[in-house]
């Protein structure tokens, strides 16, 4: 029963992250959520990987490459938000709608 | 002798007319006027040329015709004849049109639009031309629809005013329910003979392919027609409230010429009236009828313009009289008198309206006599031609036509003639009198005419004059042609020349006696005989009955129709409208430019996805 903990714990920190993406005004946050999710699909790499039907190693290190790739992208994410912020003046998400068709 | 060039008498104000609609924002009036004026100028030099060598020479001229297209198999010509009665239409038109075009020079001068003005004259006298030497029923109907186009904008040139829009209106759509009768006919005779030509369709009459009872009916048909043109009851409405064009226009297109078109037609296609004596009968009791009919309205009217409308009325009627009792001889003989005679007097009626400064109510004129003897004695020279005194023109065709019902033995309608003379006389006294004779109860200024007025009335006056001495040139009965113009037999009886005369002498004396004996007595007289007075002032209440019973039963179709047009039809394109609109706002709607709306849908997507994936699994 023990990876059932692991897997409610990814699934509730999905879903926070989630809920964060899609409810919160301030962008930053908006990474933070996104972080979340990430992470909590981590655990579920790392819990199949340890616990799954067929245990190895090659869930640990989808997990760590994962790291690096969310190390990169809240690098990316948070440079492009420096830059809305330099030319809009804030970091409200609902003002960025330049995707309005 | 051959003239293959028929087809330039049209073109010269054609080209005119094109030059002056094209350049008329950029181009010098003088110069504009002058163009219109060498366009026409050049068509009646040939108008000349062809009555010389037509008329005075007696030569038949034979003309060529072109392929214009084909249609199914069957090729149409461009066709042109030049008979007789066409060169005498061709010279009438071109001379009229380029009198008053030379008129319009004083009368349109401070016209601002007087360049357009001048490029509808040249349209017209283009089209006329075309029409009187048309040898080919749809050409006929293509320049017949010309004239009417031209009609309808020179009547409405003052735009401005909401009587000029309405008289154009009115002209427009009242000679189309006489066109609708001239269409049906062309197709009646394009079905039964297979061609438009009218040498084809002569040989089909001749040969028993048309007679009898189609016969009669395309006869009447094209009779229709020509009654919407030439204004003829019960179609003779349009006519005196065209009046509300320029002068000159009302000279030109409302008494010489286009009106004339529907005399000239019956005139032309007398091979088929002659077929039928019913037809015949209708066109000469028609004809009879409207002549008396105008005659009697004209006697109480008080606008000059409309005075000399409802005389024209009733000469065109006395001209289709003329064509009823079998005689193209006499009424064509009397189309072209009156052709000079009425534009005469439709232009010194011009000169009267100048002269006071636009004032065109008789009760307010009078003692112009001693002020302008320009005006006034071609004016009395018209006066005398159209009651028939000797030895103006108007003497000599009257004569014919009666003669021609007196030989018909239709010794109603001889009564009616002599009747119309009367009248005509009368009224053109009353005119007259009331004009230039009894002492202005307005005081005038009165204005000097320009000299172009003074040389189009002199002319004319001049033709008023002479034109009875030619006699109407006769076909020459050896050459194959279309129209057969035969003098009548001998010469009418002195009896009957008396009569008419004396008919005419009667209605001025009482004219005279009226308007400069017992001058005030024509108002007693009105009141005494009121009840006659109204039915006359009221034109029999045509316009009244017209209005109740067409205009007000179409309006009450046209009030469905556009509750329909509004409410169903517009009802159902703004629902399509409506519709897409709504589609495309709930549309737009997602398109908001919030990424977290589009993550969002995009997860409910994948929820509907994922669930629906799950169901199908467990159900399929």
């Amino acid at each position: 029963m023990l990876i059932a903990s692991y897997l409610a714990l990814a699934a509730i920190l999905f879903v926070i992250g989630l809920m964060g993406v899609l409810t919160k005004r301030n962008a930053v946050i908006v990474l933070f959520s996104l972080e979340l999710m990430l992470n909590a699909a981590n655990i579920n790499l790392v819990t199949f990987s340890k616990m799954g039907l067929v245990p190895n190693l090659n869930g640990q290190v989808f997990a760590l490459f994962n790291v690096v790739v969310a190390a990169a992208e809240a690098a990316v994410g948070l440079a492009i938000l420096f830059a809305i912020y330099r030319n809009r003046e804030t970091i409200d998400a609902e003002k960025f709608n330049l995707l309005k068709g | 002798m051959m003239f293959t060039w028929a087809w330039v008498l049209p073109l010269f104000p054609l080209i005119a007319f094109v030059l002056l609609i094209a350049l008329r924002d950029v181009i010098e009036k003088r110069l504009a006027v002058a163009l219109s004026l060498i366009g026409i100028g050049v068509s009646f030099g040939f108008a000349v040329y062809l009555a010389w060598i037509g008329v005075f020479q007696q030569s038949v001229i034979q003309t060529a015709k072109y392929q214009w297209f084909s249609i199914g198999g069957k090729p149409l010509y461009l066709d042109f004849m030049l008979e007789p009665l066409n060169i005498v239409m061709v010279f009438l038109v071109s001379l009229v049109s380029l009198l008053v075009q030379i008129y319009s020079m004083g009368y349109m001068k401070d016209d601002a639009r007087i360049i357009t003005f001048y490029a509808y004259l040249s349209l017209f006298t283009s089209s006329m031309l075309g029409l009187v030497i048309s040898a080919n029923l749809l050409q006929i109907y293509f320049f017949w629809e010309l004239v009417g186009l031209c009609s309808f904008l020179l009547v409405g040139f003052w735009y401005f005013k909401p009587e000029a829009k309405e008289a154009a209106k009115k002209a427009f759509i009242v000679t189309r329910i006489g066109d609708i009768g001239l269409l049906i006919a062309i197709f009646m005779i394009f079905q039964k003979v297979g061609s438009f030509d009218l040498r084809v369709i002569q040989d089909a009459v001749g040969s028993g392919v048309l007679t009898g009872g189609a016969l009669t009916t395309v006869a009447i048909l094209i009779f229709v027609g020509a009654v919407g043109k030439s204004g003829q009851f019960p179609l003779h409405t349009w006519l005196p409230d065209a009046m509300e064009g320029p002068t000159p226009v009302s000279a030109l297109i409302h008494a010489a010429t286009m009106v004339a078109a529907g005399v000239y037609l019956v005139g032309n296609l007398f091979f088929l009236f002659a077929g039928s004596e019913v037809a015949l009968t209708t066109v000469a009791y028609i004809g009879g009828f409207t002549a008396l009919f105008a005659a009697t309205i004209a006697v109480t009217q008080n606008d000059i313009k409309r005075v000399l409308a409802y005389s024209t009325v009733s000469q065109l009627g006395f001209m289709m009289l003329g064509m009823g009792v079998g005689s193209v001889y006499a009424s064509s003989f009397h189309l072209l008198t009156h052709g000079f005679f009425k534009a005469l007097l439709f232009l010194a009626a011009g000169a009267v309206i100048v002269a006071l400064h636009h004032e065109q109510d008789i009760r307010k004129m009078g003692g112009l006599w001693k002020h302008s003897k320009w005006l006034s004695i071609p004016f009395l020279i018209g006066c005398l031609s159209i009651a028939g005194i000797p030895p103006f023109s108007g003497f000599f065709s009257k004569d014919e036509i009666l003669y021609a019902i007196q030989l018909s033995g239709k010794k109603d309608l001889l009564v009616i003639a002599l009747l119309t003379t009367f009248f005509t006389a009368f009224y053109m006294f009353r005119l007259f009198y009331l004009v230039f004779a009894k002492k202005s109860r307005e005081k005038h200024e009165v204005h000097s005419i320009p000299w172009s007025m003074k040389v189009s009335l002199a002319v004319l006056a001049v033709c008023s004059i002479v034109g009875g001495f030619f006699s109407f040139p006769t076909t020459n009965l050896s050459a194959e042609t279309i129209t057969h113009i035969t003098k009548l037999p001998g010469h009418a009886p002195l009896w009957l020349n008396g009569s008419a005369v004396g008919a005419s002498l009667l209605g001025i004396l009482l004219a005279t006696f009226l308007y400069v004996w017992r001058q005030g007595s024509a108002e007693g007289l009105a009141k005494r005989l009121s009840w006659l007075y109204q039915v006359s002032y009221r034109k029999y209440w045509i316009d009244e009955l017209y209005q109740v019973v067409f205009v007000s039963s179409l309006k009450v179709v046209a009030w469905f129709l556009n509750g329909f047009d509004r409410f169903v039809v517009g009802g159902i394109v703004r629902f399509v409208g409506w519709g897409t609109m709504s589609i495309g706002r709930l549309g737009s709607m997602m398109q908001n430019g919030q990424n977290q709306t589009y993550v969002l849908v995009s997860l409910i997507a994948f929820l509907i996805l994922f669930v629906s994936l799950v169901f199908g699994r467990l159900i399929g």
